[in-house]
């Protein structure tokens, strides 16, 4: 089958992407549309002592100026996370209160207070600069190492010291038993630096009031439709369910900063009703950069202990996580259950114990971004392998190698049970394509042309399929995790797939089309994707953590279990043969060793007409499921980055970037490639150029592309990539999930190829040439005692 | 954007008629700072006066052994002009390496060193090739031209409209790029001039683009990237920011200059 699975299928969807025709939130138009502009806070701390609209409210073209304590008393209510975590001592998690628009308090730069309704673009943001907002400004804090100190700012009331949770899991005294015993132990202190996510397509939505039915639409750029009318309907009382509806049309990237329903897309649908208006907001770049939820930020101190052989003993780990100025939809779970459960690696480590304190600061809020806690934790633990490595002398590689975990399934100290991997076989199949071996050669070459040529090692793991939900309920999650599919098939035997997954740049609408042609043979043209809309699509999980793979697509195969089942009692019947004789092959429906066959339409058709089904079944053919997964995927890989340095400038050029992923099975080398292209790209950036700043004040310093670094193609490089398959045990097509991979693997390969090069553990990210200059410089001076 | 009044005189007179009756105007001449600054509302000019269709200010040619380049001659028109590549061939090169193809088909000449941004790359030029800027009132050298960040000695009512430059015996510019912008964090121009080695530093400097006189004098006994490299480079005066202290400007200037050395050797 040409189209079915493992097949280099062309994305259908990109004819309307690449010639323009998609339709975004921003695209959508209505008769009756005005345009909303926010005002927002210019202090990382403020009161707020009262608005004067007056101005703006007297200018032509304005419909309304609409504050918090308007949105508060018509009973909308405060934006929740909805992941409980527990501290150690038992106490829940501290979670201030957030209003889609601010009544009393702002508490980060951008911090909505009002919202300007007129009737252009425009006119609103002009508008929104007429209104008077008196604000008595207060001290802010915005960093993670001050947001504990005693004395500081305090940014909520019920989070005293702004300590939101103090976490652990693991057994500590058993780790540090291990640790003090250990043989040499490694310590680091390690930055995850902070992130911004930057979609192409920036936020946006249109909220549309039908007063005739109470009935609210809210167009918006989500990667979860059913998930945002849940909690605008079970929390922020906008609506209930079945007078909401929710569409996500074509969406231009998410990286996470998507999943979350912002204080935006609720005052846009509170607006609407109020105004009487559709109301259409798109944030502009610079809004993006100021309001988007951040990721990563997280401060961490660990140590890890090794016996004489190199075997790991015990790995301790101190973090500190920075959550900005409220809790977003699933901020808690980011460095808890998708950070710490994953800080045994591919390594076989009995002791492990973590320690997580979520903290408030003056910043925009942080949450799940490409990885979410998995990039933190491989960060961490593929650069203390690195270093310890070069501390005791060892090839880095053959560190690795004693300490991975061999035989499966194995049982971690911290939850995660990994069911299937082959980690060396992923090392060995990198170290092959990088051609490490003659990497000592390239390095004096490189030498005689003044260039510093390092190489590193990133053997990264993570957790997908996220989730098995008694599984994070028992954790705490707000909801299951579990995912749903319908199938039609049409009369005439085409097949539409109506999917609670949502593809926002991950090319759903040709692999979930390739695994139904693989399984019926029937032409990926006459399958069809529908998704992101709640009044066609049964309730859904959606898209994130590289889960439509996984899970998605389960329950798509779930459900055609069902429609096979169906169409080989109706083919039995009217072939008049046994069921256990049919087979599907082909686009025909057959009994098997004979030449007495249906068409797949003709089954379709019969199933619709109706005129001869087996007695008692009901006409038709459509089934739906549901599929909640039984474990996470694991999905496991080797990166090799090889770097060369200029020593004069501290500029790093990736020379080469080797990638051998275990994804499970791969429904289309194609899509799976790009993921891997971006997912590396992203984590380049990470490592070398990507950084949010906030100065002490609170002030954001990276606002624009001016100061933020977004990789550009010059800065990547090509890349060389491997597959080694381990098929998944858990799920019916075996497959683990590729989305995340390259931005959780490639910042430490890279990190630990510059320091491979200029021969000093001592440096962070983002590397820039100035830090790498830096370090360069530092490790050079003489150790003076002055 | 605010609402804006737009102009296109089809005479020098005639902008300066428009400059002189409008209540906060601003000179577009390619608007590669000034739209975007406008678009974010930073800035509110009244009205906006585009001198790039007023006859004789677009183009190049070469008078009495001096390359004259129109002030609103596009930073992609000077790339490839034959006489800028036959007589300057550095300054094409600079000139493709401003910004992106989208920038130089819009940007120009006059509207750089009008704005004169501290990490814009035709000041170091300018300063470097000790190029005259010729204006509707007078010409003013080089020298007496850049005045600090943003600040140059144009008055009010002064319009540029050409550049000339004598061409240098050889001259090269090297910049570092920043790493978000890729403006210049340091990019230094070396010019061998009928007045002597010139050096000019744009990028790197608290106060614009200044000239760098120990690299001056180190390259006019010995026009070598050795001589560049035993200079001290001070970091006083040089930026610091979040991409860089001014130690590190102070190395970029000196790798750029060595590195336009060789280039120009």
């Amino acid at each position: 089958m040409s189209d079915g699975i493992g097949a280099r299928v062309k994305r259908k969807e990109d004819k309307r992407f690449i010639t323009g025709k998609g339709k975004y939130t921003d695209d959508i138009r209505m008769e009756n549309q005005a345009y909303a502009a926010f005002v927002r806070s210019p202090h990382a701390h403020a009161r707020v002592k009262g608005i004067d609209a007056s101005e703006a409210e007297a200018m032509e073209g304005v419909i309304a100026v609409l504050n918090g304590a308007q949105l508060t008393g018509d009973g909308i209510g405060n934006i929740i996370c909805g992941w409980a975590i527990t501290s150690k001592d038992g106490s829940p998690m501290n979670m201030g209160p957030w209003s889609a628009l601010a009544t009393d308090r702002v508490r980060y730069v951008g911090d909505a207070v009002a919202v300007v309704i007129a009737e252009s673009d425009r006119l609103a943001r002009i508008a929104a600069e007429k209104v008077a907002v008196d604000y008595e400004e207060l001290p802010a804090v915005a960093h993670a190492d001050k947001a504990l100190k005693p004395g500081v700012p305090q940014v909520h009331d019920n989070a005293p010291g702004n300590l939101i949770y103090d976490w652990g899991i693991g057994e500590e005294a058993a780790t540090d038993a291990a640790i003090a015993g250990a043989a040499h132990v490694t310590e680091m202190h390690v930055t995850n630096n902070r992130l911004s996510p930057n979609p192409m397509e920036p936020r946006s939505a249109v909220a549309i009031f039908d007063a005739s039915e109470d009935h609210y639409t809210l167009y918006t750029t989500s990667q979860n439709p059913h998930v945002a009318r849940l909690v605008l309907s079970a929390f922020y009382n906008v609506a209930p369910e079945h007078k909401l509806r929710v569409i996500a049309p074509d969406v231009g990237g998410g990286f996470g900063s998507k999943i979350y329903i912002y204080p935006e897309e609720i005052t846009c649908l509170w607006a609407a009703m109020k105004t009487g208006r559709s109301v259409k907001w798109t944030s502009d770049r610079s809004e993006a950069f100021m309001t988007d939820a951040h990721g990563r930020d997280h401060i961490t101190t660990a140590k890890m202990g090794f016996d004489a052989n190199g075997r790991i003993t015990g790995f301790k780990v101190d973090t500190i996580a920075n959550f900005g100025a409220y809790m977003s939809l699933f901020s808690s779970a980011v460095p808890t259950y998708l950070y710490a459960t994953l800080l045994s690696g591919q390594y076989d480590i009995a002791n492990i114990y973590a320690n997580v304190r979520a903290v408030y600061t003056n910043t925009v809020p942080v949450d799940a971004y490409r990885g979410a806690g998995r990039p933190e934790a491989c960060y961490l633990i593929e650069r203390m392998m690195e270093t310890a490595a070069r501390e005791m002398g060892m090839d880095p590689a053959e560190l690795r190698r004693r300490n991975f975990i061999d035989a499966f399934p194995h049982q971690t100290p911290v939850i995660m049970a990994y069911d299937v991997g082959d980690f060396g076989g992923n090392l060995d199949k990198a170290m092959a394509a990088a051609d490490v071996v003659g990497f000592a050669a390239r390095k004096a070459e490189a030498a005689k042309r003044g260039k510093f040529r390092g190489l590193g090692y990133s053997c990264y793991i993570e957790a997908c399929g996220i989730a098995p939900s008694a599984a994070v309920g028992s954790l705490g999650a707000g909801v299951g995790l579990w995912e749903s599919a319908e199938v039609r098939v049409n009369p005439v035997g085409t097949i539409e797939i109506l999917t609670g997954s949502h593809s926002h740049g991950q090319g759903h609408e040709t692999t979930f089309a390739q695994i139904v042609a693989d399984r019926f043979g029937i032409p990926i043209d006459n399958v069809s994707i529908v998704h992101g809309d709640t009044d066609k699509v049964q309730m859904g999980m959606g898209t994130y953590g590289s889960r439509s793979g996984a899970v998605g697509m389960s329950a798509i195969v779930k459900a055609m279990d069902k429609v096979e089942a169906k169409v080989k009692k109706i083919a039995a019947h009217v072939l008049e043969a046994s069921e256990d004789d049919i087979i599907i092959e082909g686009g025909e429906v057959k009994i098997a060793g004979t030449d007495k066959k249906m068409a797949w339409h003709e089954v379709g058709l019969a199933a619709y007409t109706a005129h001869n089904l087996p007695a008692g079944m009901e006409p038709g053919l459509k089934e739906g499921a549901f599929y909640d997964p039984v474990n996470f995927t694991f999905p496991a890989g080797c990166y090799i980055a090889e770097v060369e340095v200029d020593p004069e400038t501290g500029v790093t050029k990736i020379v080469q970037f080797t990638a051998a992923d275990d994804f499970g099975t791969i429904i289309n080398p194609n899509i799976v490639e790009g993921q891997v292209h971006g997912g590396v790209a992203q984590g380049i950036g990470q490592a070398m150029l990507e950084q949010v700043v906030y100065d002490e004040a609170g002030q954001l310093v990276t606002g624009s592309y001016m100061d933020y670094a977004m990789p550009r193609a010059d800065d990547v490089p090509f890349y060389t990539i491997e597959h080694n398959t381990t098929v998944c045990p858990n799920n019916p097509l075996g497959i683990k999930g590729c989305g995340e991979a390259g931005a959780i693997g490639a910042p430490p390969a890279v990190i630990n190829a510059i320091t491979d090069a200029i021969g000093t553990n001592d440096l962070q990210m983002p590397a820039t040439p100035s830090r790498v200059w830096g370090a360069i410089q530092a490790s050079r001076a003489p150790m003076a005692a002055e | 954007m605010y609402d804006v009044h737009y102009h296109r005189p089809s005479s020098l007179e005639d902008a300066l008629n428009l400059l002189a009756g409008a209540d906060e105007p601003k000179i577009l001449a390619g608007g590669q700072t000034l739209l975007p600054t406008m678009k974010q509302h930073l800035a509110a000019p009244s009205d906006l006066v585009d001198v790039r269709k007023i006859p004789g200010m677009v183009g190049v040619k070469v008078e009495g052994g001096k390359l004259v380049i129109g002030a609103a001659t596009t930073h992609a028109e000077v790339a490839g002009n034959p006489d800028v590549l036959k007589h300057v061939p550095s300054l094409a090169c600079l000139a493709a390496g401003i910004g992106d193809p989208a920038v130089r088909h819009m940007g120009t000449i006059g509207g750089s060193i009008a704005n004169n941004d501290p990490a814009a790359d035709y000041p170091a030029a300018i300063l470097a090739l000790n190029a005259t800027v010729v204006t509707n009132r007078r010409e003013i050298p080089a020298d007496q031209y850049f005045e600090g960040m943003f600040a140059t000695s144009l008055e009010d009512g002064e319009i540029i409209t050409a550049v000339t430059i004598s061409p240098p015996k050889r001259g090269a510019y090297a910049k570092f790029p920043n790493p978000a912008s890729r403006y210049a964090m340091a990019g230094v121009y070396v010019a061998e001039t009928s007045s002597g080695v010139r050096v000019a530093v744009t990028g790197a400097g608290e106060s614009g683009v200044f000239r760098h006189e120990d690299l001056e004098a180190a390259l006019s006994s010995n026009f070598a990237p050795e001589a560049a490299d035993g200079v001290e480079i001070s970091a006083d005066g040089l930026l610091s920011d979040i991409h860089g202290d001014a130690a590190y400007r102070a190395q970029l200037v000196k790798v750029m200059a060595k590195r336009a050395v060789a280039a120009a050797a």
